[in-house]
C-alpha cells in the first residue's frame, strides 16, 4: 500500500497524480491479503446485498399487499422470492459472518493476521464471484428480452421440480453453480478460521481464555466444514442429473425426491445455526461491556455452543414432518428439535443473568442486543411450537414458519450484526457512528420488524401457505397482508438510515480513540483503525479480559476465573 | 514481552506450544472432504438394488491389484516422510517417486476398468441409477487422487530441481496427510461398492 | 433526566405492543366461515392437533411471561444512573446452582412436551382404519388435483366431496396421495394437517369431517409457476347429499343432441389428447376429467368461477386466469368456442 513519498532536494517531483493515486488505492484493495481489509470487503459486500435482497422483499410485499395484485408476474415473483432467500442466506449471512470473523478473530487473539492470508483472499473472491454470477442470472440467457433466468425454484430447490423436464431453462443451473462456487469460498474461510484460532493465539491465551466471539467463530467454522459440503454434493448430483443424464432424483429410474430433501436439509438446518452462532458471539461481546459485567457462566456458554452445533446435526427432518415418514421417525426428530432448545435457552439465561445486577448503558449496540434477546426468546418458543410434529403438520409451509425464521434471521441475526456494526465501526474506521441516527435506525427497524413479523404469525394460523404469488380475497387474509407490507417499508427506511450513517460518519464522525466503549478484549488495545501489523509486540494475557486486568490492577479477573 | 504497558506477565509460559497451522488446516480440509464423500456414499448405499432397469453391480470386477497399489502407496509415502525427516534426501526422492508410480497405476487401472464397463458392458453414468451412483462415487474419489497426484508432482519437481531440504519435512507431512486421506476413502469406497453393494 | 426518558420509552414500547396485539386480534376476528383457520377444527385430527397446540401454547406462554418479564424488570431496574459513573458493579462470573437449575428445568419441560407430542403423533398417524372408511386417491398434477374413488368408480377433479362422519356412523375418508409430476401438498386446515404428494412415494392421510359445509385449502408445497392457483375445495356432504352426488358422478356423460356440434369440436380438436369425457373419444389424462364439469363450482383448480363466460375465456386463453397453466390456448374460432362451451355446459 502506498505510504508517504519523501521529496528529496534536487529531484523531480514524483508525487503521483490523483488518478494514479486512486488506481493505486483500488489496486491495494483488490490484491490485499490483510485480514482487516478482507473483513471490510466481506462486510461491505454483505451490506450491499442486504439492501438488494431487501428491495426484493419490498417487491414481494407490494405484490402481496392486496389480493390478485399485478405488480409482479408469477414468473418474476417466483424468481424474486427464490433470490431473496438465496441472497439473504448466502450473500448476506455467510459473508457477514466471515467478514466479522476475518476482521476480529486475529485481533482478539493477539495475532497479526489469519493463518493463511492468501487462502483468505481466495475465499473472499470466490464468494464474491459466486454472488455476482448468481445475480448475472437476471440478465443472462433471455434476460434482456423477458423475465431473466434467475433461479425460480425456491431456495430449497426440491427435486423433481429442478429436473430438466420441469425446469428447462438455466434458472436452476445458475442457482447450483453459483452456490458451488461460493461453497469453495466458505470452505476456505472455515479452514482458515480454525487454523488461526488453534495455531495463532498469543501467549497465555488458552482456549478457555479466548473471547466468546472467537469461540463461536471456531464452532461455526467447524460446523461449516461438515455442513456446506453436503449442499455441494447434492448440487453436483443435481447437475449430473441435469446435464449428464444422471438419475439421482429421477423417480422413474429408481431415484428419490426425498433423498434431495434429506441432503438439502442436512445442510439447511445446521446452516441456520452457522448463521446464528456468530450473532450469539457478537451479543456475548456487547452485552457484558454495556452491562459493565463479565459474561455470566463462560464455560457453560462454550459448552452450550458446542452442544448446539452437535445437536443441530440431528434435527434436519423437522423440515420434513409432512413427507410421510414413519411415526417413529417423526417422534425422533420432534425430540431432537426440542432438545436443541435446551442449550439455546441456557445461552439466553446467561445473557439475562449478565444483565442482572449490571449498570446497563443503552447505547445503540445495546439497544439492538436487548431487542435480540427478547426476539430470540420468541423465536425459540415458536421453534418449539414447530417442533411439535402434529402442530407442524398444520404450520409447515405456512406464513407461521416464515414469521418464525424471520424472527431468528432478521430479529436475531440482523439485529446482532447491526449491534456489531455500531460496536466495531469505531475500531475499523476510527470514527464513531452518529448515536442519534443510530437510535432512529433502531426504533424504526424495531417497530417495522414487529409490525411485519408479529402479524405474519396470524396469517399462518389462518391457513395462508408460503411461496404464493397471490391469494384469494375471500379467505380473510387481506388486512393482515396489508399490515405486513406496511411494516416492511418502515424497515426499509431504517436500513437506509443505517447506510447514510455509515457513509456520513466516515467523514464527519467524532474521533473514536482506541477504546471508546471502555471494553476489555484485545482489539481495543490497538489504535483505531489498527496498523497493518495489528500489534507491535505480541500481547501476553492472563485472563479472559486482559484490558480489565490492566484497568483494575487491584482486582484482576485471573483471581476469580475458574 | 508484552505490548500492553502495566501487564504483569506472571504467566511465564516457556511451554507455549500451539499446533502447526498446516496440520490444523489440513485436518479441517479432510473433515470437509469427508462430509462430501459421506453424502455420496450414503446415496450409493441407499440406492443399492433400486435401479428399475439396466445392468447391476454384478458386472463389476473387484479391483484387487489397483487397491493393493493404492494402499501400498500410503506405506511408501510414510517411508518417504521418514526419509526426509532424517535428512536422507535421495531415499526421500526414491520413495516419493515410487508413491507416485503406485498412484499412477491406480488411475490407469481405474481408467481401464471404466473403459471395459463403458464399451463392453455398456454402463455409463446415464444408463441407469446404478451407473449414476457408481461413476459419481468412484469418479469423485478418482478426482481427489488426481488432485493428490498434482501435489505430489509439484513436490517431485522441486525435489528434482534440488529445492527440497530437510527443513521442509513438516510441510511434506501435511501433504502426505492428504494422500493418506485419499487412501482411507478408497478403503470405504471399495468396501461399499465392491463388497457390500454386489 | 436520562432515567425518565429511558423509562418513558420502555413504557411507550410496551403500550405500542399492547395496541398492536389489540389491532391484530380484531383483524383476525373478522372470521367468515370460509377462512381456513387451524383454530376452527372440523375433524378428529384437526381437533387433536388444536388441543395439543393449546397445551404447548400454555407452556411456551408461561416461559415467555417468566423470561420476558425478567428481562423487562432488568431493563427498568438495572439501567445506568448518573450516580453510577466511576465504579463498576459487582462482577459475577457464574453460579453452579443457578446454572444447574436452568438446565434441569428445561430438560423436564422437554420431556413433558415430547411425551404429549409423541402420543398425538401415534394417535393420528397410526390410527386403525375402520371397515366403513371411504377410499379416495388424490393425484397431484402441476396445478390441478385429480380425485379418484376406486370403490365407487368415480373420477373427478379439483373439488372433493366427502361424507360427514360421526361417532355413531363413522365414515372417515382415507386418502392415498400420489403425484404425477413434482411435489405437492394437500392442505385443508380445518380438516387436518397437510401431507405431501411426492412422485413414486405414495403417502396416506385420513380425515373424518364433522360438519357439512365447504372447506377451503390449497397446495402447500411449491410446485412451479402456478402453485398459488392450485386451490382446493372440499364439500362435506350429509349422507343423502353425498349419495346423490355419487349417483350423479357414476352416470355416463350427458348426451344432448342439441349440442352435437360442440361435442364434435371436442372430439376433433386437440382436447381429447388431454381430457376425458365418458362416452366420447376423449382419453387424455394430462388434464382433468370433464364428464361432470358442471357439478363443480369453479374451474382451473379454483382460479375462476364455473360460468359460461369464464369457460369461454379459459378455452380461448388459459393465461387469462392462470398465466403459465399447462393447458395451451386452443386457437379455436369464435364459432367453435361457442359450440364447445354450449356442449360443456350440459355436462352436469
Amino acid at each position: 500500500m502506498a505510504d508517504q513519498t519523501y521529496p528529496m532536494p534536487g529531484t523531480l517531483d514524483a508525487t503521483p497524480s490523483r488518478g494514479a493515486a486512486l488506481l493505486e488505492w483500488i489496486h491495494s484493495w483488490v490484491v490485499t491479503v490483510d485480514h482487516k481489509k478482507l473483513g471490510i470487503l466481506y462486510a461491505v459486500y454483505a451490506i450491499f446485498f442486504l439492501v438488494v435482497a431487501g428491495a426484493e422483499a419490498m417487491a414481494i410485499r407490494i405484490q402481496l399487499a392486496v389480493p390478485h395484485n399485478h405488480f409482479l408476474s408469477p414468473e418474476l415473483y417466483n424468481e424474486f422470492f427464490t433470490m431473496h432467500g438465496t441472497t439473504m442466506v448466502f450473500l448476506v449471512g455467510m459473508t457477514f459472518i466471515f467478514g466479522f470473523g476475518n476482521y476480529l478473530v486475529p485481533l482478539m487473539i493477539g495475532a497479526r493476521d489469519m493463518a493463511f492470508p492468501r487462502l483468505n483472499a481466495f475465499s473472499f473472491w470466490m464468494s464474491a464471484f459466486g454472488g455476482l454470477f448468481l445475480y448475472f442470472s437476471f440478465i443472462g440467457g433471455f434476460g434482456l428480452y423477458g423475465m431473466g433466468s434467475a433461479p425460480d425454484v425456491s431456495w430449497w430447490a426440491y427435486a423433481p421440480l429442478t429436473a430438466r423436464a420441469f425446469s428447462p431453462g438455466h434458472n436452476t443451473d445458475y442457482w447450483a453453480l453459483a452456490l458451488i462456487v461460493m461453497g469453495f469460498g466458505t470452505l476456505g474461510a472455515g479452514i482458515n478460521t480454525l487454523a488461526t484460532a488453534f495455531s495463532m493465539r498469543c501467549r497465555g491465551m488458552t482456549l478457555f481464555r479466548m473471547p466468546l466471539f472467537v469461540w463461536l467463530m471456531v464452532v461455526t467454522s467447524g460446523l461449516t466444514l461438515i455442513v456446506i459440503t453436503p449442499l455441494t454434493a447434492a448440487q453436483i448430483m443435481l447437475i449430473i442429473d441435469r446435464y449428464l443424464g444422471g438419475h439421482f432424483f429421477d423417480t422413474q429410474a429408481g431415484g428419490s425426491a426425498t433423498v434431495w430433501m434429506h441432503f438439502f436439509w442436512i445442510f439447511g438446518h445446521p446452516e441456520v445455526y452457522v448463521l446464528i452462532l456468530p450473532a450469539f458471539g457478537i451479543a456475548s461481546e456487547v452485552i457484558p461491556v454495556f452491562s459493565r459485567k463479565a459474561i455470566f457462566g463462560y464455560p457453560a456458554m462454550v459448552a452450550a455452543s458446542v452442544g448446539i452445533a452437535f445437536v443441530s446435526l440431528s434435527v434436519w427432518a423437522h423440515h420434513m414432518f409432512t413427507i410421510g415418514m414413519t411415526s417413529v421417525s417423526n417422534a425422533f426428530f420432534a425430540l431432537s428439535t426440542m432438545m436443541v432448545g435446551i442449550p439455546t435457552g441456557i445461552k439466553i439465561f446467561n445473557w439475562v443473568a449478565t444483565m442482572w445486577g449490571g449498570k446497563i448503558r443503552f447505547a445503540t449496540p445495546m439497544l439492538f442486543c436487548t431487542a435480540f434477546v427478547f426476539q430470540f426468546l420468541c423465536a425459540g418458543l415458536t421453534g418449539i411450537m414447530l417442533a411439535v410434529a402434529p402442530w407442524n403438520w398444520q404450520l409447515h409451509n405456512s406464513y407461521f414458519v416464515i414469521a418464525h425464521f424471520h424472527y431468528t434471521l432478521t430479529g436475531s441475526f440482523v439485529f446482532c450484526f447491526f449491534a456489531g456494526i455500531y460496536y466495531w465501526y469505531p475500531k475499523v474506521t476510527g470514527r464513531m457512528l452518529s448515536e442519534k441516527l443510530g437510535k432512529w435506525h433502531f426504533w424504526l427497524f424495531f417497530i417495522g420488524f414487529h409490525v411485519t413479523f408479529d402479524t405474519m404469525h396470524f396469517l399462518g394460523i389462518l391457513g395462508m401457505p408460503r411461496s404464493i404469488y397471490t391469494y384469494e380475497p375471500d379467505r380473510g387474509w387481506n388486512t393482515l397482508n396489508a399490515i405486513v407490507s406496511a411494516g416492511g417499508f418502515v424497515q426499509g427506511i431504517a436500513v437506509l438510515l443505517l447506510a447514510w450513517n455509515l457513509i456520513d460518519s466516515y467523514f464527519n464522525g467524532r474521533a473514536a480513540g482506541n477504546d471508546p466503549w471502555d471494553a476489555w478484549t484485545l482489539e481495543w488495545s490497538t489504535p483505531s483503525p489498527p496498523p497493518d501489523y495489528n500489534f507491535a509486540e505480541e500481547p501476553v494475557v492472563r485472563s479472559r479480559r486482559p484490558l480489565w486486568d490492566i484497568k483494575h490492577p487491584n482486582d484482576p479477573d485471573w483471581k476469580y476465573e475458574r | 514481552m508484552s505490548a500492553i504497558p502495566g501487564t504483569v506477565p506472571i504467566f511465564a509460559n516457556e511451554n507455549w506450544q500451539l499446533p502447526s497451522r498446516g496440520r490444523v488446516g489440513m485436518f479441517a480440509l479432510i473433515i470437509g472432504e469427508s462430509a462430501i464423500f459421506t453424502i455420496f456414499v450414503v446415496a450409493y448405499i441407499y440406492y443399492i438394488g433400486r435401479s428399475t432397469y439396466g445392468p447391476g453391480p454384478q458386472i463389476l470386477e473387484i479391483p484387487i491389484f489397483n487397491s493393493i497399489c493404492l494402499i501400498s502407496s500410503s506405506l511408501t509415502i510414510v517411508l518417504a516422510e521418514h526419509a526426509i525427516k532424517h535428512g536422507r534426501l535421495r531415499a526421500f526422492a526414491a520413495w516419493w517417486a515410487l508413491t507416485m508410480l503406485l498412484g499412477l497405476e491406480f488411475l490407469a487401472g481405474t481408467a481401464m476398468e471404466w473403459r471395459r464397463l463403458i464399451f463392453e458392458d455398456h454402463l455409463t453414468i446415464r444408463t441407469n441409477l446404478f451407473g449414476t451412483t457408481f461413476y459419481s462415487l468412484v469418479g469423485l474419489h478418482a478426482t481427489h487422487v488426481i488432485v493428490g497426484m498434482t501435489g505430489l508432482s509439484l513436490v517431485m519437481l522441486f525435489t528434482v530441481l534440488g529445492r527440497v531440504e530437510q527443513r521442509h519435512a513438516a510441510r511434506i507431512q501435511v501433504l502426505a496427510l492428504y494422500w493418506h486421506f485419499v487412501d482411507a476413502v478408497w478403503v470405504v469406497v471399495f468396501t461399499v461398492v465392491y463388497i457390500v453393494g454386489r | 433526566m436520562r432515567t425518565g426518558r429511558c423509562f418513558a420509552s420502555i413504557r411507550w414500547r410496551l403500550c405500542l405492543l399492547f395496541l398492536l396485539c389489540l389491532g391484530l386480534a380484531s383483524a383476525g376476528a373478522q372470521q367468515s366461515s370460509n377462512v381456513p383457520s387451524i383454530l376452527d377444527p372440523s375433524s378428529t385430527p384437526a381437533r387433536e392437533i388444536l388441543g395439543l397446540s393449546q397445551f404447548v401454547l400454555l407452556i411456551t406462554g408461561a416461559i415467555f411471561v417468566v423470561v420476558g418479564g425478567l428481562l423487562a424488570f432488568i431493563l427498568i431496574k438495572f439501567h445506568e444512573r448518573d450516580t453510577d459513573r466511576g465504579h463498576e458493579p459487582a462482577q459475577i462470573y457464574g453460579s453452579v446452582q443457578v446454572e444447574l437449575a436452568w438446565t434441569v428445568i428445561p430438560v423436564l419441560i422437554v420431556v413433558v412436551l415430547f411425551l404429549t407430542t409423541a402420543r398425538i403423533i401415534f394417535a393420528i398417524q397410526d390410527a386403525p382404519k375402520p371397515a366403513t372408511a371411504l377410499d379416495v386417491t388424490v393425484i397431484g398434477h402441476q396445478f390441478w388435483w385429480e380425485f379418484r374413488y376406486p370403490g365407487l368408480g368415480i373420477v373427478t377433479a379439483n373439488e372433493l366431496h366427502l361424507p360427514v362422519s360421526s361417532a355413531a356412523a363413522p365414515r372417515p375418508a382415507y386418502m392415498q396421495l400420489l403425484s404425477a409430476d413434482v411435489d405437492h401438498s394437500f392442505w385443508v386446515p380445518q380438516l387436518g394437517g397437510k401431507t405431501d404428494l411426492i412422485p413414486n412415494h405414495p403417502n396416506a392421510m385420513w380425515t373424518d369431517p364433522e360438519k357439512p359445509g365447504l372447506y377451503l385449502g390449497q397446495c402447500a408445497q411449491f410446485c412451479g409457476l402456478e402453485h398459488a392457483k392450485m386451490l382446493l375445495r372440499v364439500y362435506v356432504d350429509t349422507p343423502e347429499q353425498f349419495d346423490a352426488w355419487v349417483k350423479n358422478q357414476q352416470q355416463p356423460g350427458a348426451q344432448n343432441h342439441a349440442v352435437e356440434a360442440g361435442r364434435r369440436v371436442f372430439e376433433t380438436q386437440a382436447c381429447v389428447n388431454c381430457h376425458i369425457i365418458a362416452g366420447t373419444a376423449g382419453h387424455g389424462t394430462f388434464g382433468p376429467d370433464l364428464t361432470h364439469l358442471m357439478s363443480r363450482g369453479t374451474i382451473a383448480a379454483g382460479a375462476a368461477d364455473n360460468t359460461p363466460d369464464n369457460l369461454r375465456a379459459w378455452i380461448q386463453d388459459p393465461n387469462t386466469f392462470k398465466p403459465g397453466a399447462l393447458m395451451p390456448a386452443m386457437q379455436l374460432s369464435d364459432e367453435q368456442t361457442n359450440e364447445v362451451v354450449a356442449y360443456l355446459t350440459t355436462l352436469h
